[in-house]
């Protein structure tokens, strides 16, 4: 059913991960990323894999519940290793017909498996540790440099922050639209695609007057507590630096030299 | 006949540590045209059981049987019962989605394959039905008052022609008025057209005055299947399930106590009336006789 | 003193077509004159569309008046720069629970109110604790708001206005989406806000019951104020409110419609204590006297 669909799935429990910062988290879900490309070799990889578990270890979040994410992406981890696999030139092993498998493009196959797969685990690592609210806060406070450009970071992240209060109640609400139609004896599963599209015009109409009203709603009701921007507004738990958070960048630094070192690694 | 539930079951989350009784064992029969009440506190089940009703939701064990069929067994045509068991929505009028009232109302008809001008026929019977005029039938729905869309949203219901018609809460959030309106128009249903009537409601002064019989759940029990009247003397009960007895009710109790010989079954302002009415008038008489 | 002073106030929806012309006027307020004193319990009565909630919006400033002036703690809401002082005077809770509540967790949602209007965090900490124990919802200060009921969501907006510590709170049909327990405990809560706290409060409702406690019932029609005065004095004039499509509760009622077929009791009662109390000289001791065998 629709609302199996789980956003924002933080995992809460109390952990030196689930403690820091969320810029430090930001910024090292960010390094992580960019060293697994900058980075290449079996001691580059060696070294993320350990980093990452010892993350995970550190997190306290069960392992289950990292792989999770996994899922999402089985058709495009299938596609781009199929791709290297079979169309990557170089010494082959077996042919068949025109595709042939070579061990460049076995080695690529599996490097890129591990990129994708780290990436989405690092991800993950991120969300689950970290509440929608701190994201956005993070992400408000961490890119507060872009005003500057006049890039509107603090509408930007309170629009995230209030699309993340309403996802559930919308989707809940398409729910209820889709019984209620079927009460008046739609049919949502049988027909070709268009007719099936057709279908859902009664249960789309009404959802976006409904996200509409409920917009206008909300934009009233905030007007009404005095909200006017970003300007002149305090937090009520502002984001300050500790000692963990410090360490934790450079660590990250160290982390990041290492990797780019292996580069100069002969194997 | 009707609508008959039987050891009507349902589990949410079954077999995970979240697993709860949405329903439990529940079994009641409801004749052809009579009026039901269902009352039960916010998450008792009542949304829930009014959804198995039409085959909305499926039951974890038990069934509903509409007219003697078993309406979850393999091959029962649940569109067809959904047109005869109609379920308005609590705030059906945000379902409204189409340009005009009367292109809305003919929603429910034409998915039940009836032909463009069977399907207008019925729904300006329905929007009559419901008590909205022809001014309205060319409008867009959203310009209509809350009344006047809550009266569409119901037109929509009716022109399928339902035999049982199921409504969640039909007056909420609508002023004075407008509650009268759709109470009234539903006991016209019910009188007029001999429409099975099945209410949900909060509001104990409404079911005292419609309801024949009235259904009371309580974290998914059945507790009471009873007339108003009988049930409305377990009010000290009621009121442990986060329910009450009508004001009128608990007057007469209070009149009771004080030593007054009145019925304290009694719910409606008429009847309490009535009833004072009579003891005043045999005082006065009394009075007569002992001043002669 | 008065908290709340609207004067000769009108005001217009007007509906444009594409090309910006005026399509449709409607008159949602008509020369409407309104005091209310600080500290007082306001009901605000009147059938859809009789422009209850467009004068609720005047109050903190949402709509501004065609022609007259409305003042709020002696500021005109005319005036842009006092708009956030108002705002801050006279909070405002709406009908819809679930689209007022801007935050994902209850705490943050009532310090969204200070926050914006630049209170230093420690003080933000001091009045999310104290609004969030004054609606009596302290413990549920860490959870969703998806996760609490209807009466519970309308609580936290209630302490989400107290958190700017505001003179006056204006509530457009609170209890509207409630069931009777939601409704109960928000009418609870605003009571004990206006008495404990001494908070001007303004409600308006379809529900008669819950402006039997109010100190003064204001019934609206046509853009106007129709009825102005105590419940007692109100609720005595059932024929006016039914003219006006209201309705009285029903104890009123049953004490009216006996007052109409000849008993003689007094005009505007409101509760079941009342009329008990003037029935029961008149209809006690009558089975006794007259034929025992009627009482069980």
């Amino acid at each position: 059913m629709i609302r199996d669909i789980t956003i924002g799935q933080y995992y809460p429990v109390d952990s030196p991960i689930h403690r820091l910062d969320p810029r430090v988290k930001l910024a090292g879900t960010m390094v992580f990323l960019i060293s697994l490309f900058a980075a290449s070799g079996i001691v580059a990889y060696a070294i993320a894999t350990v980093v990452l578990f010892a993350l995970i270890r550190l997190s306290r979040v069960p392992f289950k519940f990292i792989t999770k994410g996994l899922k999402t992406i089985l058709i495009l981890l299938i596609i781009s290793v199929s791709f290297n696999l079979f169309l990557t030139d170089g010494t082959p092993i077996v042919t068949f017909g025109f595709l042939k498998i070579t061990w460049e493009g076995l080695s690529l196959a599996f490097f890129m498996a591990v990129r994708l797969v780290y990436l989405v685990i690092a991800s993950s690592l991120m969300t689950l540790t970290t509440t929608p609210n701190q994201l956005t806060d993070g992400l408000e406070k961490g890119l507060g440099f872009l005003k500057r450009f006049s890039i509107p970071v603090h509408e930007i992240s309170m629009m995230m922050s209030i699309a993340l209060r309403f996802i559930p109640i919308l989707i809940e609400e398409t729910d209820k639209i889709m019984k209620a139609q079927t009460a008046r004896g739609a049919d949502f599963e049988s027909g070709n695609i268009i007719e099936r599209a057709k279908a859902m015009v009664p249960i789309l109409v009404p959802l976006f007057i409904s996200a509409f009203r409920r917009a206008s709603d909300l934009a009233m009701a905030m007007e009404a507590r005095c909200y006017h921007g970003g300007e002149g507004r305090t937090k009520m738990k502002p984001l300050h630096y500790e000692k963990r958070d410090k360490l934790a960048y450079w660590l990250m630094l160290i982390y990041f030299l290492l990797m780019l070192a292996t580069r100069f690694l002969p194997f | 006949m009707s609508i008959r539930c039987e050891k009507l079951t349902h589990i949410y989350q079954q077999g995970t540590a979240m697993q709860s009784y949405a329903l439990r064992d529940i079994s009641f029969e409801i004749e052809d045209g009579e009026f039901i009440g269902l009352i039960g506190h916010t998450g008792s089940g009542k949304s829930t059981l009014i959804q198995h009703l039409n085959g909305l939701m499926r039951p974890s064990s038990g069934t509903v049987y509409f007219n003697g069929e078993d309406i979850f067994a393999e091959g029962y045509d649940l569109r067809a019962l959904r047109g005869r068991v109609g379920l308005v929505f609590q705030y059906p009028e945000y379902q409204l989605f189409e340009a005009d009232v009367l292109s809305d109302v003919k929603y429910g008809p034409k998915n039940m394959g009836l032909t463009d001008a069977e399907a207008e026929e019925r729904a300006k019977e329905a929007l009559k039905l419901s008590g909205l005029s022809e001014e309205f039938y060319e409008r867009s729905p959203f310009e209509l008052s809350g009344g006047q869309k809550r009266r569409a949203a119901i037109a929509g219901v009716l022109a399928m022609r339902p035999q049982v018609l199921i409504l969640d809460e039909p007056t909420a959030g609508l002023d004075p008025k407008g509650r009268d309106e759709i109470l009234e128009t539903v006991s016209e249903l019910h009188k007029k057209q001999h429409t099975t009537i099945l209410l949900v409601s909060h509001s104990m002064e409404d079911i005292a005055q419609y309801a024949d019989r009235l259904l009371v759940l309580n974290e998914g029990n059945l507790c009471y299947f009873d007339r108003p009247k009988r049930v409305f003397q377990y009010y000290r009960e009621l009121e442990r399930m986060g329910l009450s007895a009508p004001q009128i009710t608990y007057l007469m109790h209070e009149l009771k106590d004080e030593g007054a010989d009145v019925d304290t079954s009694i719910g409606t302002v008429a009847e309490a009336k009535d009833a004072i009415l009579a003891l005043y008038e045999k005082k006065q008489a009394g009075r007569k006789k002992q001043v002669n | 003193m008065k908290i709340i002073d609207a004067a000769h106030v009108f005001f217009d929806y007007v509906r444009r077509d594409e090309n910006d012309n005026i399509e449709e006027v409607s008159h949602a307020l008509r020369d409407l004159n309104l005091t209310i004193e600080k500290g007082s319990f306001v009901c605000i009565l009147g059938h859809n569309g009789s422009g209850k909630s467009t004068f609720a919006k005047l109050l903190n400033g949402l709509n501004l008046p065609k022609d007259g002036e409305v003042f709020v703690a002696g500021m005109p809401t005319s005036d842009e720069s006092k708009l956030l002082e108002i705002r801050e005077a006279a909070g405002m809770v709406f009908q819809n629970p679930d689209n007022q509540i801007i935050a994902n967790v209850v705490e943050e949602d009532v310090g969204f109110g200070p926050e914006n209007i630049g209170v230093p965090t420690e003080e933000i900490w001091r009045r999310v604790e104290a609004s969030l124990s004054a609606v009596g919802m302290l413990s549920y200060r860490m959870k969703s708001p998806n996760r609490l009921s209807g009466g519970q969501k309308q609580r936290v907006a209630i302490a989400g206005v107290m958190a700017m510590k505001p003179a006056c709170i204006i509530l457009d049909e609170p209890t509207a989406m409630l069931d009777p327990n939601g409704r109960k405990d928000v009418m609870r809560t605003v009571h004990e806000l206006n008495e404990r706290d001494g908070i001007t409060i303004v409600h308006i409702t379809h529900y008669m019951e819950e402006a039997v406690d109010a100190d003064r019932i204001v019934v609206m029609d046509g853009g106007r104020v129709v009825m102005d005065g105590t419940p007692r004095e109100i609720f005595s004039q059932v024929e006016e409110l039914k003219a006006l499509s209201l309705c009285v509760p029903q104890v009123t009622e049953l004490a009216y419609e006996l007052k109409c077929a000849g008993l003689p009791l007094p005009d505007g009662i409101l509760t079941r204590e009342e009329l008990v109390k003037e029935l029961m000289p008149l209809i006690s001791g009558t089975s006794s006297a007259e034929d025992g065998g009627d009482g069980k």
